[in-house]
């Protein structure tokens, strides 16, 4: 390794620049055009053995810049996407414009976001990792509030909640290994080698004494996995979100949480598992929804479930897989969003019920949607044909019958789900009567940018670079995967087109209807507001007029010690610091009793 | 010709009809590699999809969704 002092890592471009944007008000919207294929350009300049590391506080060591296996194709990607999702957002309509006003401060947090995720791929120690991570979820939502809306500003309060007490929760478990680090007398506890609980055989099947350390992180990891039951905050979120926002945030939380999973829990075995779940979950709620771009929220669950499931199988195939499809599943998913983010731009309508029949007027949108239809079924000729088809390879490779049945269904299922779904009921259908144009030029670009590289990625020949920059390239002479067989594509065709005949023979039952499925969000959203609401808050009330039948028996003086009620228009009783103090020491006492060793 | 021509629609059925009787067809001249003995067989690909596919709207509608769906004015009432 190379030591390069004052080099910073090429995700700050983004984060910075995206911060100075507001500065240079007319000409932002350009610079905002090449910042991230500056970016792009500075990942690529990075010598693969440079590390650039910076001591931190007494004794320990930040490394803000080093290459682990799977950065060059999760930087890559994200640089590709920050760029793609400028164009798509790029305020054509000025910057003093509605969608102008809401640009200056989406696109500088969507920057700030994609760029963390970029300096997440870099980190070289847990603490940079952490920083990154956090940063993400700031920016993040503050792309989801510059929608505007009222649902946008509760719905993203939720979604900070949620990452926060994610983030809250990784961050003890990074402490706890630390500490536990620092009393074997470790050099430099940071380093992610510590961390890679997956290669030091950490069996999540089982709970053991002094592993709440690996615990908490993997909690703290699979809550931005968007893996059930810490997954509903994606479903909430991301559709309430301006329709290049939910572009944005559909690329870098789920697929950073992927990256650091292959990197920290690579081989867990209960990741084949959750990763299973998500894949069917996935499939069920997108059933069940009529929001377009709630449908294709879940279906990012669905997809990441595939990621999860490989990195829980853990071998060379697998992870390559996990990567290959985290990389074409960003470009498809984004086109998707895209696709129905032109949608609700032009017609200003989102659930299926009120669509159909755009074909008629939105030919452009119509193709591009239907090429990331086709790619996140993995058809051949598609992107993922010859991404995902990797860790149903590396399943069956480790006789993994359960996960390969699973899978396989899911992959039958994403096509019902997504596939055919999406595009039936947006753009076929009924006729609907709306005759909305394509979008403008800047959103059928970036549409066609992307459904470009689902095809050409998909192309046989034209993926080897990216099967070259996996985490594990071919050795010299060998060939790394053969996507193309005669019974790969008779088989892939077969699973895909009798999913869709289901489709057809089912659409009398699959008919949509305005409704919403519960998910695990109504915990927060219904069970504890109500909770409150008719039974904490009535059981406080009777206690307050038993106390105050019991303090008011007592002299005007001791009444003052013991108890001083809110002012008026107060909703809280001020705790002065004597109580305060009071109760610490008590707390302090306490802690000494219980942990005095005579 | 027009999408929603009832005439166009039954052209599509049995053009669909026909491809997916050839893919079934197409499955006697590739050799598969059987890894759980099943996954080898003839059509399996085809029935396979099918099935899941079915099951999996079937689960939702009727099991899932009987239990969690509610009108999409829940959260705001």
């Amino acid at each position: 390794m190379t030591d390069a002092a004052g080099l910073p890592p090429p995700g700050l471009i983004l984060v910075l620049g995206g911060l100075l944007l507001p500065l240079l008000r007319g000409a932002a919207p350009f610079v905002a055009l090449a910042l991230p294929l500056l970016t792009l350009a500075a990942i690529w300049a990075i010598p693969g053995d440079l590390s650039v590391s910076m001591p931190f506080m007494d004794g320990y060591t930040l490394t803000v810049l080093s290459w682990q296996p799977a950065t060059a194709v999760f930087a890559t990607i994200f640089a590709l996407m920050a760029f793609a999702g400028a164009l798509f957002a790029h305020p054509v309509t000025g910057l003093r414009s509605e969608r102008g006003k809401r640009w200056r401060v989406e696109l500088p947090a969507a920057f700030v976001y994609a760029g963390s995720a970029i300096c997440v791929t870099f980190a070289g120690d847990i603490l940079s990792l952490f920083i990154f991570w956090e940063l993400m979820a700031i920016g993040s939502t503050v792309v989801v509030w510059s929608a505007g809306t009222h649902d946008a500003a509760r719905s993203g309060l939720r979604y900070a909640l949620v990452h926060f007490v994610g983030g809250v929760i990784l961050m003890a478990g990074i402490l706890a290994q630390v500490y536990a680090l620092q009393s074997q007398g470790v050099a430099d506890p940071l380093a992610l080698s510590h961390f890679a609980f997956g290669a030091a055989g950490f069996d999540a099947m089982s709970f053991g004494p002094g592993q709440a350390a690996p615990w908490l992180i993997l909690i703290g990891v699979l809550v931005n996995a968007a893996a059930p039951p810490l997954g509903s905050w994606l479903a909430d979120a991301y559709p309430e979100a301006s329709e290049s926002g939910t572009v944005f945030l559909s690329a870098f939380t789920t697929k950073t949480a992927v990256y650091v999973l292959m990197l920290l829990f690579a081989g867990t075995e209960l990741l084949i598992y959750v990763g299973l779940l998500m894949a069917l979950y996935g499939i069920v709620y997108a059933i069940l929804e009529n929001d377009m771009r709630r449908i294709l929220a879940y279906s990012i669950v669905n997809q990441v479930g595939f990621m999860v499931c490989g990195i829980g199988i853990g071998t060379a195939m697998a992870l390559n897989g996990a990567a290959a499809h985290a990389f074409a599943h960003i470009i498809y998913k984004a086109l998707l969003l895209m696709s129905a983010g032109s949608v609700l731009y032009m017609t200003g309508k989102r659930k299926c019920t009120d669509l159909g029949g755009l074909y008629h007027s939105m030919p452009i949108t119509m193709v591009c949607g239907i090429v990331g239809a086709l790619a996140i079924s993995s058809f051949p000729l598609t992107s993922g044909f010859v991404t995902k088809s990797m860790i149903n390879q590396a399943a069956a490779d480790q006789h993994l019958a359960l996960a390969w049945f699973v899978l396989t269904a899911a992959s039958a299922g994403v096509f019902l789900h997504a596939g055919i779904k999406f595009p039936w009921f947006v753009f076929f259908q009924k006729d609907s009567g709306l005759r909305p144009p394509d979008p403008p030029w800047n959103m059928r670009a970036a549409m066609i940018f992307f459904a470009a590289l689902c095809v050409l990625i998909g192309v046989p020949g034209v993926y080897q670079p990216l099967y070259a920059i996996l985490p594990f390239p071919a050795e010299a002479g060998q060939t790394l995967y053969v996507p193309y067989t005669g019974a790969h594509v008779i088989s892939q065709l077969q699973l895909l087109l009798f999913s869709g005949l289901a489709f057809f023979v089912l659409l009398p039952v699959l008919k949509r209807t305005l409704t919403i499925t519960l998910d695990c969000d109504w915990c927060y959203r219904t069970l504890v507001p109500a909770t409150w609401r008719h039974l904490i808050r009535p059981v406080v009330a009777a206690l307050a007029e038993i106390r105050d039948g019991l303090i008011g028996g007592l002299p005007d003086d001791v009444k003052r010690f013991v108890y001083s009620p809110p002012q008026e228009g107060q909703y809280f009783r001020e705790w002065g610091l004597g109580g305060a103090m009071i109760t610490i020491t008590g707390i302090l006492f306490v802690y000494l009793v219980l942990t005095f060793t005579p | 010709m027009k999408l929603e021509d009832p005439r166009t629609i039954r052209l599509l059925w049995i053009v669909s009809l026909v491809v997916l009787a050839l893919l079934v067809v197409a499955d006697a001249f590739v050799e598969h590699h059987a890894h759980f003995g099943i996954d080898g067989g003839f059509g399996f690909h085809a029935w396979y999809g099918f099935a899941v596919c079915a099951g999996m709207v079937f689960f939702s509608k009727y099991v899932v969704g009987l239990l969690l769906k509610r009108r999409d004015t829940y959260y705001d009432d």
